[in-house]
């Protein structure tokens, strides 16, 4: 095995690992704070991945607005599903949430099925983005360095806003105990509504990338990769943003390792792989690597 | 109304249930038999889900799992041998010449989930609420992955085809028969009360004496038992079977059922199933002439959003309606 093999490996993983980790903390924030599984997480990487499409090709636009815009529509579908789906139910069980979110996660594909059909369309990005760079005499491109770099900021921002912003201090309070937060007057529904914002942005933006590195989309796109990515958030603790981010890159980068070291007979394992994991993970280390809680999950 | 008269009652209602069944096979075509038979098999699926997620509060995904390992199983054993080393040149003796009929090898599909269920549960059923969620769909997306690779088993992603069309409506009808019977039998017995006390309150429920981690088991088996049987009817009715229809898609269109209907009555999913699959069905053909194809989930998921909001116990609740209780109560299997 070259060493040129060997990084292309690693680069792949680390890029892999940088979209679980953008939407793995979605579903961290979102299920730190109202206990909720969000399947329609998922999807709003599909959305994303549109939203850019139709921006680049439509009116062209350079590609930081393009950026911004992706994470506007995001945070604006996180926004209308918070709005429409969950506030209505907030204090139902937590079971009641989750089969919510699988009707607008079946809601939205299906709505993009119907609007964009099935077809897969091939995503078009800028040239300079796909050229190859140079690195280790590895085999990878430009586009690569940017989703890891531009995921990597993204997420330090984010943990930043957390940490030092009156909002991350609502979030935490809010997340350490809904009811004692409203208590010191916290806004708890706008609270949740900006995690919902926050946590979809990145997702979308995770979608501008998953189009870029991959050439094609499709409606469904959001589904396997939002599965894996939830499996992210398991691995580093659902719940803790910054395990989030460690379990997006360990899953994506032993996800990878897994195709490319084993033999070949195996790669179509990945996804029984992956989620094989998740079981695993769920029995042995349910709170994961960085979790705290340890009420009803085991 | 005493004892005797209800169960003659019953009686007489199954029999007419089985008169309709005769009806329509000497008067209906084949397009109406077909959506006859699919609604049939919706029922059975809701119900047996009904037992697991209902009655025991297990939130399982994993219904189109089990129906998957039951409809190959009972495909595999149907299957004429000539057939077999045509598809699986590859399999061992023993299967390849094996040639059942259909009654036992819907058993044995049945049979087949019903051990898949034990080996999945016993580690998977510790888990909780959302969590085992996750963790059964986790299940159905390995299957599905099994599936498709194990090509001397499965013939993978192409499936099997031009399977004998075994199931009619007899078969649909006989087998909706005893699922509800289980189920209803099931709900007012001493098994049911401890599964439905296991629901409600686990930890009170241990602390009356009741083995909590059995009655979960028992109701994921019996869930899984159903399912494998009408994976196997699903797989004749069609003729078909491939790996693509047991989707995330159909777990989520039994558990709308289910959660529709009223988590924990029997009667309520019943309702729902033949409700919410005879409307789908309707709604095909518009589907096909505005070329809106997911219209039906879309409206499917609107009004399960829709009865989350406004009845979020379902239709029926946990409730049976009082003739049917007063049936079943106290005379256990």
């Amino acid at each position: 095995m070259s060493g040129g093999y060997l990084t292309d490996l690693l680069v792949g993983g680390l890029t892999l690992g940088s979209m679980y980790a953008l939407v793995a903390i979605g579903f961290s924030m979102i299920y730190g704070i109202i206990r909720l599984i969000n399947f329609a997480h998922g999807d709003i990487v599909m959305i994303g991945a549109f939203v850019t499409l139709g921006l680049v090709q439509a009116l062209d636009l350079p590609l930081p607005l393009v950026a911004l815009a992706t994470l506007a529509a995001g945070g604006g579908m996180g926004l209308i599903i918070e709005r429409a789906a969950f506030r209505p139910m907030r204090g139902a069980p937590q079971v009641t949430g989750f089969i919510a979110s699988l009707a607008v996660s079946i809601m939205l594909q299906n709505l993009g099925v119907l609007i964009l059909t099935a077809q897969p369309r091939n995503f078009v990005c800028p040239d300079w983005l796909s050229a190859p760079a140079r690195l280790l005499g590895a085999n990878i491109r430009v586009i690569d360095l940017a989703i890891v770099a531009s995921a990597l900021g993204l997420a330090s921002g984010l943990m930043l806003v957390i940490k030092k912003t009156r909002l991350g201090m609502a979030m935490r309070a809010t997340a350490e105990n809904l009811d004692t937060a409203r208590l010191m007057g916290i806004d708890v529904n706008r609270t949740i509504m900006a995690a919902f914002v926050m946590g979809s942005a990145l997702a979308g933006v995770a979608g501008f990338m998953w189009g870029g590195k991959f050439g094609q989309i499709d409606p469904l796109l959001g589904y396997v990769p939002g599965l894996k990515s939830f499996v992210a958030a398991v691995i580093g603790g659902v719940g803790s943003v910054p395990g989030a981010i460690l379990g997006g890159y360990l899953l994506g980068m032993s996800e990878v390792l897994f195709v490319g070291l084993l033999p070949p007979v195996y790669a179509p394992y990945r996804d029984a792989f992956v989620f094989g994991t998740l079981i695993l993970i769920l029995l042995v280390l349910p709170n994961g690597l960085f979790g705290t809680s340890t009420e009803e999950r085991a | 109304m005493s004892r005797t008269t209800l169960r003659l009652a019953a009686l007489c209602t199954v029999a007419a249930g089985a008169g309709l069944v005769a009806l329509a096979q000497a008067f209906c075509g084949d397009y109406y038999l077909s959506i006859l038979d699919f609604v049939g098999i919706a029922a059975v699926l809701a119900v047996s889900l009904n037992v697991t997620n209902g009655f025991t509060g297990l939130f399982s995904l994993g219904h189109p799992a089990f129906m998957a390992i039951g409809g190959y199983v009972t495909a595999l054993l149907v299957l004429p041998p000539g057939r077999k080393e045509m598809f699986l040149p590859d399999l061992p003796a023993w299967l390849a010449s094996a040639e059942w009929s259909f009654a036992p090898a819907l058993a044995a599909g049945g049979l087949a989930a019903v051990l898949a269920a034990c080996l999945v549960g016993l580690p998977v059923l510790r888990l909780k609420g959302h969590y085992l969620a996750v963790a059964t769909m986790g299940f159905l997306i390995i299957v599905q992955v099994l599936i498709v690779n194990l090509d001397w088993l499965t013939r993978g992603p192409l499936g099997l085809n031009g399977l004998a069309p075994l199931t009619d409506l007899w078969w649909v009808y006989a087998v909706l028969v005893v699922t509800l019977y289980v189920a209803y039998a099931l709900k007012f017995s001493s098994l049911g009360r401890a599964m439905l006390a296991v629901r409600e309150d686990e930890l009170a429920a241990r602390c009356l004496g009741i083995p909590a981690a059995r009655a979960r088991i028992l109701a994921l088996a019996v869930g899984a038992f159903f399912a494998g049987v009408s994976g196997g009817l699903w797989a004749h009715l069609i003729t078909a079977i491939t790996p693509g229809s047991f989707s995330l898609l159909m777990a989520f269109t039994i558990v709308a059922m289910v959660v529709i209907g009223g988590s924990g009555s029997v009667t309520g999913s019943l309702l729902a199933a033949v409700g919410i699959s005879l409307f789908t069905e309707a709604l095909k053909p518009v589907e096909e002439s505005l070329e809106l194809y997911g219209l039906a989930e879309i409206v499917m998921a609107l009004g399960l959003i829709v009865c989350l909001v406004l009845r979020p116990r379902g239709l029926f609740g946990s409730e049976e309606p009082r003739l049917l209780a007063r049936l079943f109560e106290n005379s256990a299997p």
